[in-house]
């Protein structure tokens, strides 16, 4: 779509020409290819930039380490790609009241190695390689540790945000126990660049674990995965995370169960672990020499960014589980594609990937299997798809009977719906 | 307008005769939650059974254009619960059905006037509970503790009410029902029930709650340990924190709150001008290990007496000298403010010294009660209302130790809220474009800011508007006057 050049102009100067840019191949989202990038280097800059944007009317949408830019629905367009590449900085790290405040672009892989010499972490860990803190909140991403830490809305204890006017905003604060004020942490946290900006975060932390152990099991049928799962949650073991890895359906599935803390608990748990897995397949402690690599293997996703692989995260209550598999391969099998199968058991989160039928027969899968899903409340969206896929299904799938209220939410703080349009649920 | 009798008839039409309080004698009983310097009378009050009837009270207060306000069990310490005068009271203390306990998913479904202990006591049979447990869980219910996002004294380990509350069925402020999250994990679209959780009554009522259990821990592990001051207890905490150990919780009292404890409960701490209370809990293997490494810490801290809870009663008691000190000021000092404020924990030496030498200038004197491991202090501010002048220099006492909080990083409230009470001081923490954005939330929800009016927000903002314009709300400007 040809865009006057004036409007351009004003959004060059706001971000300095040197950090803008015509878009190219490489910032294409959905095939969508943006007229200009812009990079500004601080928040007055982001909010020029979306000040000159809004004047013009132009389509933003935001991007941090541009690893998650293909979840989210189909958009129908857009003008202007604002990457917080620029605003890469720790402000803060208050280790003795366990606080970080960082700007939205450093990478979490960065920001861990910043946090380890004080012992501490940000005990979140999503797979995407690269991915930004800005990225990580926008998207709700998350990892293995989930079952013991939550998820980033639970992490999360302030924000900056500039909203699509350039109008900054602030919630929350440095500290962990604060409820002065609307909680806008939680309502930026997964909205996908809908609402606003993330410029500026603040993060509780945790120490880090001393020592870390798994306990190991195969599995053959989604009954007995259930179960051990459920033998699990019942007992007081608290594991940091209990993962299942299912390559292929006709095969078996291992169980992993991380738990970390000071060494003789690691030891006395993961022994438990796998007395209590033992019950329900072949089960094992990780031998020492093992643990490391395994655990960094933790939570990968079960597809590479292979375009013509399509992956679904399905989410269901944890006693679900074998309910939820079963669904799966069966709803891949009757449209012929292979399931591999990886996520988070004992919180219900999996990820699969289906590979090997046509665009017609992905999109067919994703309706069947949310019909089949439907009943017991689970949530299927589609992660990675085609355009041609992404067009032909709902990506996220229904949303409930707040879907109305919101449009409401989205109309208030985007009135114009210029933000990311048609990426969130119900076409937000 | 609509004219308060025909208000009535329809409140009775819906909920029936006796659950439609209009007498004043009997509306007096609402005038006030647990923060009693706040009184307003309101025109009615109602008492829902259903969520049908909580909706049909709602779509009937929007259609005749007058604002409500739900309560719980009228605990809240802010004045959040606080009746308008010309509107109606809706009291959600019928409501408090346990709707489903849901092991295999470790979630338990309730009406909002649940008791928070009674979600614990009807699980603990079963090896689970429910985290949050701020001090008043006898009484306090599970609505009011979602709409002010309580915390409590685990919640340093375990999270707050937000962390524990996965989905809310709620009445919109114009009658609408929505249901927010769910049991499952990662409910598709805007976390609406993540920004409801502390809005503190001004998005719409709670009518059903989704709450997470949690398993009973193997192991807990509690200690009492005396310091000569509360500079060298606060050392203690910050070598816990530093050895990175998060214990299940961490108080601290000073010296006239172990006095005033003392008295009224007897829970035998040891003389000393500040008591640590720190438990460990967890399975058994990691909790033995920290809690001997917490013993030592503690004592190189320059502890001078260390009590271990050899039993749950012995335990039992440690705590309830912690949980019953605000009531317990009543024993040491005729009246008396609660404050509850927040800063960064390593502030702590340097609040307390401020909060010191500003009692001393008032000749007042504060009792200190922190959640320690996470910067939550609550000063209670003495004084007799009887000697001319102490009541307003405790007031201004106590609102300068929130200014304290803020000048070191910190929060004008960590549990208690915003409400009626501080909602003149929240620009002090947050900018005039912060409160506005945050009201586009409101402006989504109630548009026309008659779910709770008043609280929270200094200024109500106009829905529709352009941010940056603020107008004042009709509702504001018609005041007190009565609209019936």
């Amino acid at each position: 779509m040809a865009i006057a050049a004036e409007p351009l102009d004003a959004v060059r100067r706001a971000a300095g020409t040197d950090h803008t840019r015509p878009g190219g191949a490489a910032d294409e989202v959905d095939g969508v290819r943006p007229a200009l990038v812009a990079e500004p280097g601080t928040v007055d800059e982001v909010r020029e930039v979306m000040r000159a944007a809004h004047r013009a009317g132009l389509r933003v949408v935001v991007r941090g380490g541009g690893t998650k830019l293909g979840w989210g629905a189909f958009l129908a367009g857009f003008d202007l790609f604002l990457s917080t590449a620029r605003l890469d900085q720790v402000l803060e790290h208050a280790a003795g009241d366990l606080v970080v405040r960082a700007q939205a672009s450093v990478r979490l892989a960065d920001l861990q190695r910043k946090l380890t010499p004080a012992g501490q972490m940000l005990a979140l860990d999503p797979p995407e390689e690269g991915a930004t803190l800005g990225g990580i909140v926008a998207t709700g991403a998350s990892g293995p540790r989930r079952l013991r830490y939550g998820t980033p809305r639970d992490l999360l204890i302030g924000v900056t945000v500039v909203l699509a006017d350039g109008t900054l905003a602030h919630s929350g604060g440095k500290v962990v126990k604060n409820v002065a004020g609307y909680d806008l942490g939680k309502l930026f946290t997964g909205s996908f660049g809908t609402l606003g900006v993330l410029v500026e975060l603040i993060f509780r932390l945790h120490p880090l674990p001393a020592a870390a152990g798994l306990a190991v099991a195969e599995v053959v049928t989604a009954e007995r995965t259930g179960a051990a799962v459920r033998a699990l949650s019942a007992s007081s073991l608290v594991p940091s995370a209990v993962e299942l890895d299912w390559p292929d359906s006709a095969g078996r599935g291992m169980l992993s169960v991380l738990v970390e803390g000071v060494a003789p608990g690691v030891e006395a748990q993961t022994g438990a672990a796998a007395g209590l897995l033992a019950e329900h397949g072949k089960a094992r402690v990780g031998d020492p020499g093992e643990v490391d690599a395994a655990v960094a293997a933790l939570g990968a996703l079960p597809w590479t960014p292979e375009p013509e692989v399509l992956g679904v995260k399905l989410a269901t209550v944890p006693a679900d589980l074998p309910v939820a598999l079963t669904a799966l391969w069966e709803v891949a099998g009757a449209h012929h594609l292979d399931a591999q199968v990886r996520g988070h058991a004992a919180t219900g989160v999996l990820t699969a990937a289906l590979r090997g039928g046509d665009a017609a027969a992905q999109a067919a899968f994703v309706t069947d299997a949310r019909d089949r899903l439907a009943l017991g409340g689970a949530t299927l969206v589609v992660r990675q798809a085609t355009p041609e896929v992404k067009k032909a299904v709902d990506v996220w799938g229904p949303a409930g009977d707040a879907i109305d209220l919101m449009r409401r939410v989205k109309r208030q703080f985007d009135p114009d719906g210029v933000l990311s349009p048609g990426r969130f649920v119900g076409g937000i | 307008m609509v004219d308060r009798d025909r208000l009535i008839r329809e409140m009775r039409q819906i909920i029936g005769d006796a659950g439609v309080i209009h007498e004043r004698n009997r509306l007096r009983t609402y005038e006030t939650d647990g923060l009693a310097a706040f009184r307003v009378i309101p025109a009615l009050v109602v008492l829902p059974e259903t969520t049908k009837q909580v909706q049909a009270v709602v779509r009937a207060c929007h259609q005749a254009e007058v604002p409500f306000v739900a309560r719980g069990s009228g605990t809240g310490l802010s004045g959040g619960a606080l009746p308008a005068a010309d509107g109606v009271l809706v009291v959600l203390s019928r409501m408090r059905a346990i709707v489903e306990i849901d092991y295999d998913n470790q979630r338990a479904v309730v009406e909002p006037g649940v008791i928070n202990l009674d979600v614990t006591k009807q699980v603990a049979p079963r090896g689970y509970y429910y985290a949050p447990d701020p001090s008043s869980q006898l009484v306090c219910s599970i609505g009011g503790n979602v709409a002010e996002n309580s915390g409590g004294a685990h919640c340093l380990k375990y999270g707050f009410t937000t962390n524990h509350v996965t989905g809310l069925e709620v009445v919109l402020p114009d009658g609408e029902l929505v249901h927010l999250g769910g049991k499952g994990p990662d409910p598709v679209g805007y976390d609406l029930a993540g920004a409801f959780v502390g809005s503190e009554g001004t998005l719409g009522i709670a009518t059903k709650v989704t709450l997470r259990l949690l398993r009973k821990p193997a192991a807990v592990r509690t200690l009492l340990a005396a310091y000569d001051s509360t500079d060298a207890a606060g050392e203690a905490v910050s070598k816990i924190i530093a050895a990175g150990i998060v214990p299940a919780a961490v108080e601290m009292m000073d010296a006239l709150a172990i006095e005033a404890a003392e008295a009224a409960v007897h829970p035998n701490y040891p003389d000393a001008n500040a008591v640590l209370i720190v438990e460990l809990d967890g399975p058994e293997a990691e909790v033995s290990h920290q809690f001997a490494e917490v013993e030592r810490l503690c004592q190189e801290a320059g502890s001078t007496t260390i009590q271990i809870a050899q039993s749950e009663a012995e335990r039992a008691l440690f705590w309830k000298g912690r949980k019953s000190a605000f009531a317990a000021v009543g024993r040491i000092s005729p009246d008396y403010y609660v404050q509850d404020g927040v800063i960064p924990r390593t502030s702590l030496g340097a609040v307390l010294r401020r909060i010191s030498e500003m009692a001393a200038e008032r000749g007042l004197r504060v009792a200190n009660v922190f959640h320690a491991g996470d910067g939550n202090l609550h000063p209670l501010v003495l004084y007799d209302a009887d000697v001319e002048g102490e009541e307003e220099r405790a007031s201004e006492l106590s609102a300068e130790i929130l200014f304290a909080c803020l000048d070191l990083g910190g929060s004008i409230t960590g549990e208690h809220g915003v409400g009626a009470d501080k909602k003149q001081y929240l620009p002090k923490q947050f900018s005039a474009d912060d409160l506005d954005v945050m009201q586009l939330l409101r402006c989504a929800f109630d548009p026309d800011g008659r779910c709770n009016p008043g609280k929270v927000f200094p200024t109500p903002r106009l829905c529709g508007e352009v941010p940056g314009k603020r107008r004042v709300h009709p509702v504001e400007a018609a005041g007190l006057a009565e609209v019936f």
